[in-house]
């Protein structure tokens, strides 16, 4: 449904994306995942013919964005970072005005309207000025706007940016809920959203492309070993730490016990699995069989900047060199 | 079709916001301020002349019209930059313009539905004038003719003033700053031909054709000259030209 070949984007001074290829098919929903800054919203641009590439080509429905950007267009339901709306107008006739630039029939255009928003739950408040709407009801009328043609695909750069957890979660079950219909690209610098919307990953990061996978795959890619973070205490004091190491090495499914430190009788342990162990039941039970305390016992996540480490093969020292390095550079430059 | 699209959003926003209203009150009252000081003096000059014992034929077309038609073209500058600072300022400021440009119509019908909208605007503006012309109609004998030619005048000169302040607009995301930008360079449009007074060489006929207001003047007297519907016509063109390159330069750098 939508090809991108050897994408690149430049501006005046760097360059945006470089030289991105990927495909995806017909009612994926697919997570473009980055840190800030990584060609997310460039990538989108291009595709739904905001801008023109620099070199390669990128293609939607089997039309080219420079040679065919009429049909493109019409195929392409597309939301901003910032939803386009105009505070001035009322709900309904926003969407009005979308459908009709869209091209919607005129015969059509109402039944269209009412059942993207109620769709998108925003029927409540059709007739209301935009600009006195909540940020949740914004992003849900963008969301209408987007799919008030049925677009093959579906274009959403950060849905879930800038809202609350409970708006959050009621925008991810709408995503999810369009699913069927459309082909769905959405951008975001969340891992989690990501695991929980989408089928397929595509992961850029300073603008080149740094996986693309399905999120299964993914995950078990990088976490096959368990890490479990563990903390013990005993309520008769004298808790002996490598007592309790030697005991949680015996478990079945470790690889590797951590003493990460130890305070005020509370002892702390990183525990490594074997390839595709679930160890934290059994390390529960052995801390408690031996009449411990579980103080706190939970995986630790990969953060997505690990990830990007893990993938880009870069080591930790480095990463935070150039970390370091990049943040003195404005300082330099301001004076 | 799509441009008939975004000009009825662009009259709705016109209406809804302060600007519509404010800016015809004050055309209203300015208007009627000229036609009233226009009237005053042809009453007087026409006291003068019969106490004179002349019984001169006095023109009212020459006398009150004429004047009126120039006063209100000079004060389409002023208000012009008003009409035409929100179009692409406001849209690129709130990002709205990636919904335009990402839906499928071409920059043309974006450019025209604006420029269209606010064309629409300046003459319902122009129109409340019409009530001083009735009253022209209802106490004189006035020529209907050169009035119309007037009128034709003040929208061919409204709509190339309407077309670069249109380009203007889409120069930055501050409706403010394309407002005074709009205003300056309708002000040297209209300033230009000061210099033929003093100087008649090549140079000088340049500015003076150059100049928006220059090319009213045989409006205002009732002549249609081809030569200032040329000027106009080609105005027009050339803002609403720059306007489209403008639109897609930003697509290049945005």
């Amino acid at each position: 449904m939508i090809k991108v070949e050897g994408l690149t984007k430049r501006y005046a001074r760097h360059l945006a994306v470089d030289h991105i290829s990927f495909e995806v098919e017909k009612g994926q929903i697919v997570g473009f995942l980055g840190p800030n800054g990584a060609g997310k919203t460039t990538t989108m641009r291009v595709l739904t013919c905001f801008m023109p590439p620099t070199s390669g080509t990128a293609s939607v429905a089997g039309f080219d964005v420079l040679e065919q950007p009429m049909e493109v267009k019409k195929r392409i339901g597309y939301l901003p970072e910032t939803p386009p709306l105009y505070p001035d107008m009322e709900v309904a006739e926003y969407l009005e005005f979308v459908g009709r630039l869209k091209g919607i029939p005129k015969a059509q255009l109402e039944s269209r309207i009412d059942e993207v928003a109620r769709k998108c739950a925003v029927d409540d408040v059709k007739n209301k000025l935009i600009g006195k709407l909540s940020k949740g009801y914004r992003q849900r009328v963008g969301l209408a706007q987007a799919i008030i043609h049925n677009p093959d695909v579906l274009i959403l750069d950060e849905p879930t940016a800038g809202l609350d957890p409970h708006q959050i979660i009621e925008t991810r079950d709408l995503i999810k809920g369009l699913a069927g219909d459309h082909t769905i690209i959405l951008s975001t610098h969340i891992l989690p959203e990501v695991e929980q919307i989408c089928e397929r990953v595509i992961i850029i990061a300073k603008g080149k492309l740094v996986a693309t996978d399905t999120v299964e795959n993914l995950t078990s890619r990088l976490r096959g070993a368990e890490t479990v973070s563990v903390e013990v205490t005993s309520r008769q004091g004298d808790l002996n730490p490598l007592q309790v190491q030697a005991k949680l090495e015996q478990v079945s499914g470790v690889s590797r016990v951590i003493h990460k430190d130890s305070h005020d009788g509370r002892i702390h342990y990183t525990v490594e699995s074997l390839q595709g162990r679930h160890i934290r039941p059994e390390l529960a039970r052995a801390v408690v069989e031996s009449g411990w305390d579980l103080n706190e016992l939970h995986a630790v996540g990969l953060s997505l900047e690990e990830i990007f480490l893990e993938l880009t093969g870069a080591n930790r020292e480095e990463a935070l060199k150039a970390g370091a390095a990049t943040q003195e550079v404005p300082a330099g430059e301001s004076k | 079709m799509n441009t008939l699209t975004i000009c009825r959003k662009e009259l709705n926003g016109y209406f809804r916001s302060p600007i519509a209203y404010g800016v015809m009150a004050f055309f209203a009252l300015v208007a009627g301020y000229f036609f009233y000081i226009a009237v005053a003096i042809f009453v007087q000059r026409g006291i003068e002349s019969s106490m004179q014992g002349q019984s001169m034929p006095m023109d009212v077309n020459e006398w009150v019209i004429r004047p009126v038609f120039s006063n209100v073209s000079v004060l389409g500058l002023f208000l012009i930059p008003m009409i035409t600072m929100r179009l692409f300022a406001e849209e690129k400021r709130s990002g709205t313009i990636e919904l335009l440009i990402t839906s499928p119509i071409t920059d043309l019908e974006i450019i025209l539905g604006k420029w269209l909208a606010a064309l629409l605007l300046y003459a319902a503006m122009l129109g409340l004038s019409l009530i001083s012309i009735a009253m022209l109609f209802a106490y004189g004998k006035p020529d209907w003719r050169p009035i119309a030619v007037g009128y034709l005048g003040l929208v061919l000169q409204g709509a190339c003033l309407l077309a670069i302040g249109t380009f203007i607009s889409t120069c930055t995301k501050n409706q403010i700053v394309a407002g005074v930008a709009g205003f300056c360079i309708c002000l040297m449009l209209w300033v230009l031909d000061w210099v033929s007074a003093f100087n008649t060489t090549s140079l000088g006929k340049v500015m003076a054709y150059l100049s928006v207001l220059q090319h009213f003047d045989s409006f205002s007297k009732g002549v249609l000259d081809s030569k200032d519907i040329i000027y106009y016509a080609s105005a027009i063109f050339f803002g609403l030209f720059l306007t489209a390159r403008s639109l897609e330069s930003l697509r290049w750098r945005a």
